[in-house]
C-alpha cells in the first residue's frame, strides 16, 4: 500500500537522512524560496509569469508540509493547487485576454497604501508570533502524523459529516460556476447584433 | 317638585338642549328648532316656578361636595334668594324670546343648528351663574359664556368685521378674567371657602385680609364682562354678530353677569371704601362717555350697544352707592326693554335693508311698513329715556334715589363722594340718553325720501316676541312697590326730587335733540347717502350680514357716516369725531397693548429664526459636512475599502495586544 | 523544529497575499493572492496540528476542507470574473466602480445598458 511505504520513507527521513537540525535548515531554505516566489507572484508585471511563480510558491508550501510530516496534505496540495487551480487561473487569464508580456498597469493606484498595510500587518504579526512562540519546539520524532492512513482514519471516522457536507458544497459550486459562465441565447443574439 | 329640584332643572334643560342640538343638528334638521326652543321655554317656566316657590322668602341653599380638594373645597351649591330667582326669570324669558325670534330671523342659515345650540349653552351657563352658590362653579358658567360669546359674535365669520370683533370680545373679556380669577382665589384664600355664603359672612365680620386688593381684582373681571370703562370697547364691535345674539348676550344677560356678580358679593366691595370710589368713578365715566359715543354712532345697533354700556354704568353706579336692590331692579327692567330694542332693531334692519341711521333717515314710511316694531320700540325708547310711567323710569329712579341717599350721607359706610359722582353723572347721562333715544327714533322712523322696499309682513315669531317683551317694558315699573319684599327690603319707589330732576333732564335732552333734528333734517334731503341691501325673499339675517359687511365700504367707517343731516353731529360739534370712534380708546389700546405684543412677537420670531434656528441648522449642516467628507471616501474601488478595513484591523489588533500585555 | 519558522513563514506569506489583493488590478491576480493567503493559513494549521499532536488531527482535516473550499472558490471566482469580463470588457477591479458616490472623483462607467443586461441574465 502506498501509504505504508511512504510512511517508512518519511520515518527514515525524519530520523536518519535529515537530522532535526537538517530539517530546520531545509525548512528555512525552502521557506525563503517560497516567500521569494510569492513576492514575485504579487509584484511581477507579466501576468502569466505570476501564475507560474505561484506554482513555485505553492510547491514550496507542499514541501514544507512534507517536512512537517503532513504527507497526505502535501500530495493533496500538489494535486489540487498546482495541478488544477493554477491551470484554472491560466485558463482565466487566457479567456480574459490578459496581455502576454509586461503590462505597465498591473498594479493599481493604491499600491503604496497596500504596501503600508501589508508591512504594518506583517510587522505586528511577526512581533506577536515571535514573541509568543519564542521558546516552542515541534517534536517531529516518533510516528509521522500526517500519513495517508492516519488522515484517512481521522477523516472518515471523526470528520465524516463535514466531509459529506463539503461534497455538497463542491457540487453547488460546480453548478454555480456552470450557470455563471454559460451564455444565454438572448446574450448571444445581442452579441451578434452588436458592433463587434 | 321641591324648589331645589326645580332650580337644578333650570340650567340643566338648556344644557341638554344644547348637547342634543349639537349632536342631532346635522342628522335630524327637523329636531333642531324644537330642541332649541322647548328646553329654553321649559327652563323659563321652571324659573318662574322656582321664583314662585321661593317667593322672596328665606334664601334656599343646597350643596353637594364635588370633590375634596385638600385645601379649599369646591361645592356644587345652589343659592336661591330673591335676586337669583328674579334674574333667572329674566334670563329664561329673554332667552326664550331670542330663540323664538331666531327661528324666523335665521331661518335659512346653514349654521342655524350650531347657532341655536350655542345660544342654549349660553343660556345654561348664565343660569348656572345666577343660581350658583359657589364661586368656582360660577366661574365655570362665566367662562362658558365667554367662549359662547366668541362663537356667536363670529357667526358671520365670512365678514372681516365679525372675525375681528369675535376675537376682540374674547381677548378683552379675558384681559379682565385673569385678574378676576386671581381675585377669586385670593378671596377664597382669605375666607377659606368658595361658598358665597361663607365669603359674605367673612366679609361682614371683617375677616378679609385684603378687601381693597380683592375688590379691585374682581372689578377688572366685572369691567370686562359688563363692558365698563376701560374694558367696554368689545361691546360695540360685538354688534357684528346677529341681532338676536346682541339682544341676548350683549344686552340682557352676559353683560348683566358682571353686575349680578357684584350685587351678589356686595359686602366684599363695601368692605373697601377705595373700591367703592373706583366703582363710582368707573360707572360715571362709563355712563357719560358711552352716552356721548351713542350720540355719534351711525349703526343703529352700535347706538344700542353704547346705550347698553351706559345703562350698565347706572347699575354699577347703584352698586357703588351700596344699593344692590336698585342695581338688580334696573338690570331686570333694562334687560327687558333692551332686548326689545335689539330685536326691534333687527326688524328695522330687515325692513330698511341697512343698519345705517343715515340711510334710514332717507327712507320714508318705515314706520308704516313695520307697525309692530314701531310701537313697541317707541315705548322701549321711552323706557330707555326714563320717561314715566314706563319701567325704565322707575328703575332709574331707584338708582338715582340711592345715589342721592348716599350723597346726603345717609348710607352708612358709603363715601358721600361716590354718591355725588353717581348722582351728577346719572343726571347728565339721563339728559344724553334722552337725546340719543330721540335721535334714534327720529332718524329711524321719521325719515323722508323714497319709500322703503316692501319686504312683506315680518314673521309672526319676530313680531310676537316684540309684543311679549312689550309687557314688562311698559309695566315693570309697577313692581317697584312689590320688589323690596324680594330684595333687601329697601324702598325702590321714586322720590320726588330725583324724579323731577331726571325727568326734567330727559325732557330737555329730547327737546334739544328734536330742535336740532328740525334744523338738520333739511340737509338730509339734499345729501344723498346710503347703501341698501334688499333681499325680500331671504331670511332677515341675510340683510343684516350684508349691511355689516358693506358699512365700512359704503360709509368709510364701521361706526360713523359722513351725514350732515345727523342731529348728533350738530349737538356734539367738534366732539363728534372723537365720540364716533369711542374717544379713540381703541387707538390707545393699540398703542398700549397691541403694538407691544406685536413687537414682542416679532422679537420672538426673530429670536426663533435667527438664534434658535441657527443651532438647528448647525445641527443639520455639521452632519452634512461630515457626510460630504465621508462621501469622498466612497470611490467605488473595492481595494481601497479593503485596504482601509485591514489597516483598521491591524490598528485594533495592535491596540488589543498592547492593552492585553499591559504596555 | 522551532515553531516560529512555520508561523513566521505563514505570516509573511499571508501579508504578501494581502499586498497582492490590495495592489493588483487584474481580478485573476487578486484571486492568486487570495490563494497565497489561504495557503498561509493552511501552513499554520498543519504546523500547529503537528506541534499539538492532536489525536483528532483537527488541523489537518480543516486544511483539507480549506483546500476543497479554495478549489470551489476559485471556480466560482473565475466564473464571475469571466462574466464580468464578458459584460464589461475588462477584468480590472479598480474600473468596476458602479457603487461609488455619483458626484465623487473618477470616470463614470458608461455601462448602464450592460448592467441591465446583466441583471436580466
Amino acid at each position: 500500500m502506498t501509504g505504508t511505504g511512504t510512511h517508512d520513507v518519511l520515518a527514515a527521513q525524519a530520523h536518519g537522512f535529515l537530522s532535526p537540525t537538517g530539517v530546520e535548515i531545509v525548512f528555512l531554505l525552502v521557506g525563503v524560496v517560497t516567500l521569494g516566489a510569492a513576492i514575485v507572484t504579487v509584484t511581477t508585471r507579466q501576468l502569466v509569469h505570476a501564475a507560474l511563480w505561484l506554482v513555485v510558491a505553492l510547491g514550496g508550501i507542499a514541501v514544507e508540509y512534507l517536512l512537517l510530516t503532513a504527507e497526505f496534505i502535501a500530495w493533496v496540495q500538489v494535486l489540487i493547487y498546482v495541478g488544477s487551480v493554477v491551470v484554472l487561473l491560466l485558463f482565466g487569464l487566457m479567456l480574459t485576454k490578459a496581455p502576454i508580456g509586461r503590462s505597465p498597469d498591473a498594479d493599481s493606484a493604491n499600491r503604496p497604501a497596500a504596501l503600508a498595510v501589508a508591512v504594518a500587518a506583517a510587522a505586528a504579526l511577526v512581533w506577536v508570533v515571535a514573541d509568543a512562540f519564542r521558546t516552542t519546539w515541534i517534536d517531529l520524532r516518533g510516528a509521522p502524523q500526517g500519513t495517508t492512513k492516519v488522515s484517512g482514519e481521522i477523516l472518515f471516522r471523526h470528520w465524516v459529516l463535514p466531509f459529506e457536507a463539503l461534497s455538497v458544497l463542491l457540487l453547488a459550486a460546480l453548478v454555480g460556476a456552470i450557470v455563471l459562465s454559460r451564455r444565454t441565447e438572448r446574450e448571444n443574439t445581442e452579441r451578434k447584433n452588436g458592433a463587434r | 317638585m321641591s324648589t331645589t329640584t326645580t332650580a337644578v332643572l333650570v340650567p340643566l334643560l338648556p344644557f341638554l338642549g344644547a348637547v342634543g342640538g349639537l349632536l342631532l343638528g346635522r342628522r335630524a334638521p327637523g329636531f333642531v328648532r324644537p330642541l332649541a326652543v322647548l328646553p329654553t321655554l321649559a327652563a323659563a317656566v321652571l324659573a318662574v316656578a322656582t321664583a314662585w316657590q321661593q317667593g322672596g322668602g328665606r334664601p334656599v341653599d343646597a350643596a353637594t361636595r364635588l370633590t375634596p380638594t385638600g385645601s379649599v373645597p369646591i361645592d356644587l351649591a345652589l343659592h336661591l334668594d330673591g335676586f337669583a330667582v328674579l334674574v333667572a326669570v329674566l334670563v329664561g324669558v329673554v332667552a326664550t324670546c331670542v330663540q323664538l325670534y331666531s327661528t324666523a330671523y335665521l331661518r335659512d342659515d346653514p349654521r342655524y343648528p350650531s347657532y341655536a345650540a350655542l345660544v342654549s349653552l349660553f343660556t345654561a351657563a348664565m343660569l348656572l351663574v345666577v343660581y350658583s352658590g359657589d364661586l368656582m362653579v360660577l366661574l365655570v358658567g362665566w367662562e362658558i359664556m365667554g367662549i359662547c360669546s366668541y362663537f356667536l359674535v363670529g357667526h358671520y365669520w365670512e365678514t372681516e368685521a365679525a372675525r375681528t370683533a369675535s376675537l376682540k370680545a374674547f381677548l378683552v373679556t379675558k384681559l379682565g378674567d385673569v385678574p378676576f380669577l386671581i381675585g377669586i382665589l385670593a378671596l377664597a384664600a382669605d375666607a377659606g371657602t368658595f361658598r358665597i355664603n361663607g365669603i359674605l359672612t367673612a366679609a361682614v365680620s371683617g375677616h378679609l385680609a385684603h378687601p381693597t386688593l380683592i375688590a379691585l381684582l374682581l372689578l377688572a373681571g366685572v369691567a370686562g364682562k359688563s363692558a365698563q370703562f376701560p374694558l367696554h370697547t368689545w361691546l360695540p364691535d360685538a354688534m357684528a354678530g346677529p341681532t338676536p345674539v346682541s339682544a341676548l348676550i350683549h344686552a340682557a344677560t352676559m353683560v348683566a353677569a358682571g353686575v349680578y356678580f357684584v350685587a351678589r358679593l356686595l359686602p366684599v366691595f363695601t368692605a373697601s371704601t377705595a373700591a367703592l370710589v373706583v366703582l363710582a368713578v368707573m360707572a360715571a365715566v362709563t355712563m357719560t362717555g358711552s352716552a356721548l359715543a351713542a350720540l355719534a354712532q351711525d349703526d343703529i345697533k352700535r347706538v344700542l350697544a353704547y346705550s347698553t354700556v351706559g345703562q350698565l354704568g347706572y347699575m354699577t353706579g347703584a352698586l357703588a352707592v351700596g344699593n344692590r336692590s336698585a342695581a338688580v331692579f334696573h338690570l331686570i327692567s333694562h334687560g327687558a326693554f333692551k332686548a326689545l330694542l335689539f330685536l326691534g332693531a333687527g326688524v328695522i334692519i330687515h325692513a330698511a335693508g341697512t343698519n345705517s341711521l343715515g340711510a334710514m333717515a332717507r327712507t320714508g314710511g318705515l314706520a308704516k311698513r313695520i307697525p309692530d316694531a314701531f310701537w313697541t320700540m317707541t315705548v322701549a325708547l321711552l323706557a330707555l329715556a326714563a320717561i314715566p310711567p314706563f319701567s325704565g323710569f322707575f328703575s332709574k329712579e331707584a338708582v338715582l334715589g340711592a345715589a342721592e341717599h348716599a350723597a346726603g350721607g345717609h348710607a352708612p359706610g358709603i363715601p358721600a363722594a361716590a354718591g355725588w359722582t353717581v348722582l351728577i353723572a346719572g343726571l347728565l347721562t339721563a339728559l344724553l340718553t334722552a337725546g340719543y333715544a330721540t335721535r334714534l327714533w327720529l332718524m329711524a322712523f321719521r325719515g323722508t325720501g323714497p319709500e322703503a322696499a316692501d319686504h312683506g309682513r315680518e314673521p309672526l315669531a319676530m313680531n310676537g316676541v316684540l309684543w311679549i317683551l312689550f309687557v314688562p317694558t311698559a309695566a315693570l315699573g309697577l313692581a317697584a312697590w312689590k320688589l323690596p319684599h324680594w330684595f333687601d327690603g329697601r324702598p325702590l319707589t321714586p322720590t320726588l326730587t330725583t324724579s323731577l330732576l331726571s325727568t326734567g333732564c330727559a325732557l330737555a335732552g329730547a327737546a334739544v335733540t328734536y330742535a336740532a333734528w328740525r334744523r338738520t333734517s333739511v340737509l338730509t334731503a339734499r345729501t344723498p347717502l346710503g347703501a341698501v341691501a334688499a333681499d325680500p325673499d331671504a331670511a332677515p339675517a341675510v340683510s343684516e350680514a350684508e349691511a355689516i359687511a358693506s358699512h365700512t365700504l359704503a360709509y368709510g367707517h364701521i361706526a360713523s357716516a359722513p351725514d350732515p343731516g345727523d342731529p348728533g353731529r350738530l349737538l356734539l360739534g367738534p366732539l363728534h369725531r372723537h365720540a364716533a370712534t369711542g374717544f379713540h380708546l381703541d387707538a390707545v389700546y393699540s398703542a398700549l397693548f397691541v403694538r407691544p405684543v406685536r413687537a414682542a412677537a416679532r422679537l420672538a420670531a426673530f429670536l426663533d429664526r435667527e438664534v434658535v434656528e441657527t443651532y438647528v441648522r448647525g445641527a443639520g449642516s455639521a452632519p452634512r459636512l461630515l457626510g460630504t467628507a465621508v462621501r469622498r471616501a466612497q470611490t467605488g474601488n473595492v481595494q481601497t475599502y479593503l485596504g482601509a478595513l485591514l489597516a483598521g484591523s491591524v490598528v485594533l489588533a495592535v491596540a488589543a495586544v498592547l492593552v492585553a500585555t499591559g504596555a | 523544529m522551532h515553531l516560529v519558522y512555520p508561523a513566521v513563514l505563514a505570516v509573511l506569506l499571508f501579508c504578501t497575499g494581502v499586498y497582492g489583493v490590495l495592489a493588483r488590478r487584474n481580478a485573476i491576480l487578486v484571486l492568486m493572492s487570495v490563494e497565497l493567503m489561504l495557503n498561509a493559513v493552511n501552513l499554520n494549521l498543519v504546523a500547529f496540528d503537528v506541534w499539538l499532536r492532536d489525536t483528532l488531527h483537527a488541523g489537518q482535516a480543516l486544511t483539507l476542507f480549506t483546500i476543497a473550499i479554495a478549489a470551489a472558490e476559485i471556480g466560482i471566482g473565475l466564473a464571475i470574473v469571466l462574466q464580468v469580463h464578458r459584460n464589461r470588457g475588462t477584468a480590472d477591479i479598480d474600473r468596476l466602480r458602479d457603487l461609488r458616490e455619483p458626484d465623487g472623483a473618477g470616470p463614470q462607467q458608461p455601462a448602464d445598458h450592460d448592467e441591465k443586461a446583466e441583471a436580466a441574465a
